[in-house]
């Protein structure tokens, strides 16, 4: 179980990469051509801002680029939005400590995507406006679902927020030698510049630069690394098993699933936490129409599964490439940094100084993309579902409604500021849990059976919603992690440190059966509009169209 | 009393055409997906030592790694299958529901 445990953490940390690693690691020494070639990066960014805000006018413009971005673009972006540094670092790391364990976690993260493409893509884009509150509350009443989906929403967006600036704040001191701090701040202040100046089209261009910057970057690695190798992956795997602690066992499926309940909890949560994720659900609203959508699940598919199996395959060559130098091992053996570093140290055997830089700088853009993706999401709960929706009851002027989202954004990114130096320190891998715990049993459950379930009605849907997003905080704060690790108490009230298997389910048949047993006549209304939602969803009748530029 | 469009749609023979095959061709899709997937995971839970044998004799490789990229290529695969006949017939018919009734 204790083994279990360390791999579990282990695993969250992939998404959280670098948490772990920084507090080993001395602070690098000021690294110039990484900070020259992040700081190129930040001034294209910055060109395509001002482009951006000279063509965001509207409130539709601010939160979806004015409906007109094209599919494979849009797929880009999707696959910029979920190829975060943490899968770069932490998948490859994971690989390169645990072999074919890593592999298996990479799969599980890629399985949802299919999954969405064919429950949800097309729908999302036909019901859809700004937020996927839109499509919950479309027939349901609007204060209570907007409240609860802009709940979900947030809290979503404020623990990933955490990982991922925890993450930033600790990469960057590594790899760029600055302080924590400023790296926290930095990143804090850019992304807002991002977002309320450039909004969604400035946010879509900046994860489609990232995207094919990580593409290319990990496609050079790739090949750089396998040629040492003659091009054979039999090859690479003898000389892995050969140097690797592990040995033979090393592309074996090794202690990762020693207990099936946690394994099989942990993959639920990714699978449908992925279809609750409020930044990833915004992107379809950015599409032309329900085609486009489907082209860019697809799209975002191609790169993404590409991008993780390279990944993985770096981690492997990583094993032989880095574990065996001694430049990059400290005094007890292990690799400096930490595990999630082999992917950097790789960088620099194959590509040198230089490839370094640009490899640190390239994480560093892809930290602050993600960012932007989720204050934009996080923005727009504020500003659409509670201030225009539920204070202003729909009634409220669009220019005030932008000037709500450009604070909101403001707000969002100084409280990321400050969460991430307040949680420099602490143990943050159960943050992910929490952030795909919440996705998967709050804001999936309700938004899938909003579109498939005519029997949903308010009354069922704020219950089991509410159920789900607090049961699932509940599990994770009394698990192993947070009650133990964190509070220090003996011993874990509840056994997991994954919720889904148990709070998914819990949400569901809460949702079912509030929504069965309210008979009152507002639920009656509510299950006759089905027929007009469930027909847009599946012709796009009446769907928003594409503004025209 | 006159009817909606939306009712009107609904009440359409061709529309529940199109909606029951999509349905049934996006679940069929999903449910092969996910088979494929917790399948794998219960490979991995129950029975390791079939994805840790070697691919061949005196080998390095196991059988998990192209079992494992299968399953990313496969279910990508059927995305673009899905996209496939989503373009051609779904689309199409979705065209000619909306023209009779919405236009």
């Amino acid at each position: 179980m204790s083994r279990l445990h360390g791999l579990a953490v282990a695993a969250l940390a992939a998404l959280a990469p670098v948490a772990h690693a920084a507090g080993e690691a001395p602070k690098a020494p000021v690294n110039v051509t990484a900070i020259a070639m992040f700081l190129v990066f930040v001034a294209i960014t910055m060109g395509i801002t001002y482009w951006a805000a000279s063509r965001t006018r509207s409130a539709k413009d601010f939160y979806t680029a004015g409906g007109g971005i094209t599919g494979f673009q849009n797929g880009l972006a999707i696959a910029g939005d979920y190829m975060s540094a943490a899968t770069l670092l932490g998948l490859s790391g994971m690989v390169f400590a645990r072999g074919y364990d890593g592999f298996i976690y990479a799969i599980g993260f890629f399985v949802g995507w299919p999954v969405i493409m064919f429950l949800m893509a097309e729908r999302l884009r036909n019901l859809g406006k700004y937020t996927f509150a839109d499509i919950a509350s479309y027939r349901l009443q609007q204060t209570p679902i907007r409240t609860l989906a802009a709940l979900g929403t947030l809290a979503v967006v404020a623990f990933y927020l955490i990982v991922q600036m925890v993450g930033a704040g600790k990469l960057i001191q590594l790899l760029f030698g600055l302080d924590y701090w400023i790296a926290v701040v930095l990143v804090g202040s850019i992304m807002v510049v991002y977002v309320t100046f450039g909004g969604m089209l400035a946010t879509t261009w900046v994860q489609i630069i990232k995207a094919v910057l990580l593409l290319a970057a990990g496609t050079f690695m790739l090949v750089m690394a396998m040629s040492r190798f003659g091009w054979s992956f039999e090859a690479l795997a003898q000389q892995a098993s050969a140097v690797h602690r592990m040995g033979d066992a090393l592309l074996a499926p090794g202690a990762l699933l020693a207990d099936p309940v946690s394994a099989i909890s942990l993959s639920l949560g990714l699978v449908f936490g992925l279809a609750g994720l409020p930044h990833i659900m915004m992107r379809f609203f950015t599409v032309t129409n329900a085609r486009e959508a489907r082209k860019s699940v697809f799209y975002a598919n191609g790169f993404i599964g590409y991008f993780f199996l390279v990944v993985c395959t770096l981690g492997l060559c990583a094993v032989v490439i880095v574990g065996t130098d001694a430049r990059f091992l400290g005094a007890d053996g292990k690799l400096l940094g930490g595990e999630n570093m082999a992917a950097m140290h790789l960088a620099k055997a194959v590509g040198g100084d230089l490839f370094l830089g640009f490899i640190s700088a390239v994480a560093f853009a892809t930290i602050l993309a993600v960012v932007a993706g989720l204050a934009l999401a996080g923005a727009s709960a504020v500003s659409h579902d509670l201030y225009a929706c539920v204070i202003k009851r729909g009634q409220a002027d669009e220019r005030a409604e932008m000037r709500v989202s450009r604070l909101a954004t403001v707000a969002i990114g100084l409280v990321a500021i400050v969460l991430g130096i307040l949680f420099e320190n602490q143990n943050i891998a159960f943050m992910t849990a929490l952030t795909f715990g919440v996705a998967a049993s709050s804001n999936f459950p309700v938004l899938l059976l909003s579109m498939y379930w005519k029997g949903l009605t308010t009354r069922g849907a704020l219950v089991g919603g509410l159920t789900g997003l607090l049961s699932a905080v509940v599990f994770v704060v009394l698990g192993p992690t947070v009650w133990v690790k964190v509070l220090g108490h003996a011993a874990p009230l509840f056994p997991y440190d994954q919720p889904a298997l148990f709070s998914m389910p819990l949400a569901f048949a809460v949702i079912m059966l509030v929504s069965k047993l309210d008979d009152s006549r507002q639920a009656g209304d509510e299950q006759a509009r089905f027929t007009e939602q469930y027909v847009r969803a599946q012709t796009g009748l009446g769907a928003e169209a594409a503004s025209a530029h | 009393m006159s009817l909606s469009v939306p009712e009107r749609i609904m009440a359409c023979p061709r529309f529940q055409r199109l909606a029951a095959t999509r349905s049934r061709f996006a679940w069929t899709l999903a449910a092969l997906v996910l088979a494929l997937y917790y399948g794998y995971m219960l490979l991995v839970a129950f029975a390791p030592q079939v994805l840790g044998a070697r691919l061949a004799e005196g080998g390095t490789t196991t059988w998990g790694v192209p079992v494992g990229a299968a399953i990313i290529v496969f279910s990508w695969l059927m995305t673009g299958l899905y996209i496939r006949r989503a373009n051609v017939e779904f689309d199409a018919l979705t065209d000619a529901v909306l023209e009779e009734h919405a236009r």
